[in-house]
């Protein structure tokens, strides 16, 4: 049985969708029945044309300059929940972004109806049903919605492949909600962007990701070094994060970026399942690690034993005499 | 400054996690740790309590074995333990949860509610801002720093491309990640005085949120099954040519 109607929440970056909501759209058009797509953004309308393309009818915009300014997923959230109220869609899917989740713990503690998180499918047969995996992605859960609606969905990044539905622009119904006072007691006083050079870390062919046994935060440098040779993005894992090396931005794992590159290189990572989860599915994996009992190994295409810091300005040097 | 720190027990995350066959619950009788990101929690609310005034409060539900890890936020300095478990909480899902924590959190004076910005067993992750929309307040999540100027709280909070500097006022929900403060460890003299430190144990009824429980979640577990694994691949030792070998690889599949 196909859903009668999904909400796909859409998260709008300078007035184009976020790459996560044109997956989620495709998803929702396989689901059948009517696609329709909200969004609270200043610039939510410019991005009607794309979304419709993707498989979007309707775009249900809230442009309040407001949505900018203060933190979005509270005034997101209540904005959603009145209109869910009214509009009743059956299923809603959110991307497990920070304005995602976000939205959806708040949307759904106001419409009083379920949440699953971290689904990497949406199955509707009869009952709408979420699979995730846990446990470092050593099993695969289904969880079924027990009736309550909407539904709603955190759905991973990378979880499908955004195809267009050919459609034209969805058609703008405007949301004229009220944001609550007490959302304007949290202001953005100041954007700070993290810097990064080359192609982004989940679109990027190439990912080098290093870890701990990097040893010392300046040789990430070596890691750029080849990044720019081979035209790849450079990764961490969370224990570099954390200790101030690396910006959060270039984190892979479950609480980072889901990469699928056609090659991964994990250097001086150990391969605790909360980084595999973010990487397992890159179509190659070589991992460079001096522990031979490092769990990376049994996920490696290629897996070598040895110091990276005396193999990775071998990996330079050949590389670079290979290309005269 | 009050502070109400949202904290919970897991599975020891060095060790891997299973789940009961037959209920699909997470199973809990190996070690069991307060969550590392919840550590997080406790320490920044310490700091916030210690320059400011007032006290923390740690709340959790969970089972009876979960009074450990209330004992050990208590030994790093809280001043009281809440603790609910009841049988009908088992198998509580992320919204059940939250009503539980809000109806307990209710029943305190607070500031600021802090929470890990997921938890390490079942990381929904969702737990923070539903607490925040129960208790009508606006939530600031994912903080990296948090100071307390004027009557205003202002945080660092991490974004998918860099940093936001967010001001607030008070009362906020918090959720903290890992780079917010290094925890410290109890004192020996912390562990001591945890004993004597107040401990209560609320019903669901007494919090006026009896009958949610596991009957009225709105999802369950139908399948769980094994994923397919990778096949491990080829290893070498490093004997001088292991780069070598790492750049014929990437030649082979036309990376350079
Ligand atoms: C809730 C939760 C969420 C998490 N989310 C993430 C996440 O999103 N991403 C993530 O990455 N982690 C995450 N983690 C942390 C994860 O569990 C690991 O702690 C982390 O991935 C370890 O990082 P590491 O491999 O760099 O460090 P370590 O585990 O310390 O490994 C370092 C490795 O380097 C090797 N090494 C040392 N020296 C050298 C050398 N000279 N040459 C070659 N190898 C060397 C060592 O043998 C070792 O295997 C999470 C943890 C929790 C609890
Ligand atoms: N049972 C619980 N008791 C106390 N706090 C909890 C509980 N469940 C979740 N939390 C808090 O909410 C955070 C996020 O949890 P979750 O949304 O389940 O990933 C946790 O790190 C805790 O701070």
């Amino acid at each position: 049985m196909a859903v009668g109607k999904t909400w796909v929440f859409a998260e709008i970056v300078e007035g184009t969708p976020a790459p996560v909501v044109l997956e989620l759209l495709t998803k929702a058009r396989s689901l059948g029945g009517t696609v329709e797509a909200v969004a609270l953004s200043p610039d939510a309308e410019a991005a009607a044309a794309e979304l419709g393309e993707y498989g979007a009818t309707t775009l249900h915009a809230g442009t309040d300059a407001a949505y900018a300014e203060l933190l979005a997923g509270g005034p997101s959230a209540d904005a959603i929940a009145a209109l869910a109220t009214a509009a009743q869609p059956d299923l809603i899917l959110i991307a497990s972004t920070y304005l995602g989740r976000d939205v959806a713990g708040r949307l759904a503690a106001k419409l009083d109806v379920p949440i699953i998180a971290n689904g990497l499918d949406v199955v509707a047969d009869g009952e709408v049903s979420v699979q995730s995996s846990i446990f470092g992605a050593t099993q695969n859960v289904t969880t079924a919605f027990l009736g309550k609606k909407p539904a709603i969905a955190l759905v991973r990044p990378k979880s499908f492949a955004a195809e267009s539905g050919g459609g034209g622009a969805a058609s703008v119904s405007p949301i004229a909600a009220e944001i609550a006072e007490q959302h304007r007691g949290a202001r953005v006083v100041e954007r700070r962007a993290e810097a990064a050079s080359g192609p982004k870390l989940e679109e990027a062919p190439i990912v080098i990701s290093g870890g701990r046994g990097l040893g010392d935060p300046k040789n990430f440098k070596l890691l750029d070094q080849l990044a720019s040779l081979i035209g790849g993005a450079v990764g961490a894992s969370r224990a570099v994060v954390d200790a101030g090396w690396v910006p959060y931005s270039m984190q892979v794992g479950q609480t980072g970026k889901t990469v699928k590159p056609d090659v991964y290189i994990a250097v001086g990572i150990s391969g605790a399942m909360q980084h595999t989860v973010g990487m397992k599915n890159a179509k190659t994996i070589v991992a460079i690690n001096r522990d031979a009992d490092a769990p990376i190994f049994k996920l490696a295409d290629l897996g070598v034993v040895g110091d990276a810091l005396k193999i990775l300005p071998q990996v330079i040097e050949e590389i670079k005499a290979r290309k005269g | 400054m009050n502070v109400v720190v949202c904290i919970k027990q897991v599975p020891d995350p060095n060790s891997p996690g299973q789940l009961d066959p037959s209920t699909h619950n997470l199973k809990r009788d190996g070690e069991l740790v307060l969550d590392p990101g919840d550590e997080f929690g406790v320490e920044a609310g310490l700091r916030l309590a210690e320059k400011h005034g007032g006290e923390v409060t740690v709340i959790s539900m969970g089972p009876e074995r979960g009074l450990d890890a209330v004992r050990k936020a208590l030994a790093m300095g809280a001043a009281k333990g809440v603790l609910v478990s009841d049988d009908s909480l088992a198998g509580a899902d992320a919204l059940t949860t939250a009503k539980v924590l809000a109806a307990a959190i209710r029943k305190q004076e607070f500031d600021v509610v802090i929470t890990a910005t997921e938890s390490t067993d079942g990381y929904s992750g969702v737990v923070p801002q539903m607490l925040a929309g129960l208790l009508d307040v606006p939530a600031v999540t994912f903080a990296k720093s948090v100071s307390f100027e004027g009557d205003i709280l202002k945080v660092e909070r991490q974004t998918e491309t860099g940093v936001d500097v967010v001001e607030a006022k008070l009362p906020v929900v918090l959720s903290v990640t890992a780079s917010v403060n290094e925890p410290r460890y109890p004192s020996l003299k912390g562990i001591m005085g945890a004993k004597q430190k107040p401990l209560d144990r609320p019903t669901p009824a007494d919090l006026g949120v009896d009958g949610l429980g596991a009957a009225s979640a709105g999802q369950k577990i139908t399948a769980v099954e094994a994923a397919p694994q990778r096949a491990a691949g080829e290893i070498v030792t490093d004997d001088g040519e292991a780069a070598k070998r790492i750049v014929d690889f990437l030649a082979e599949r036309k990376v350079i």
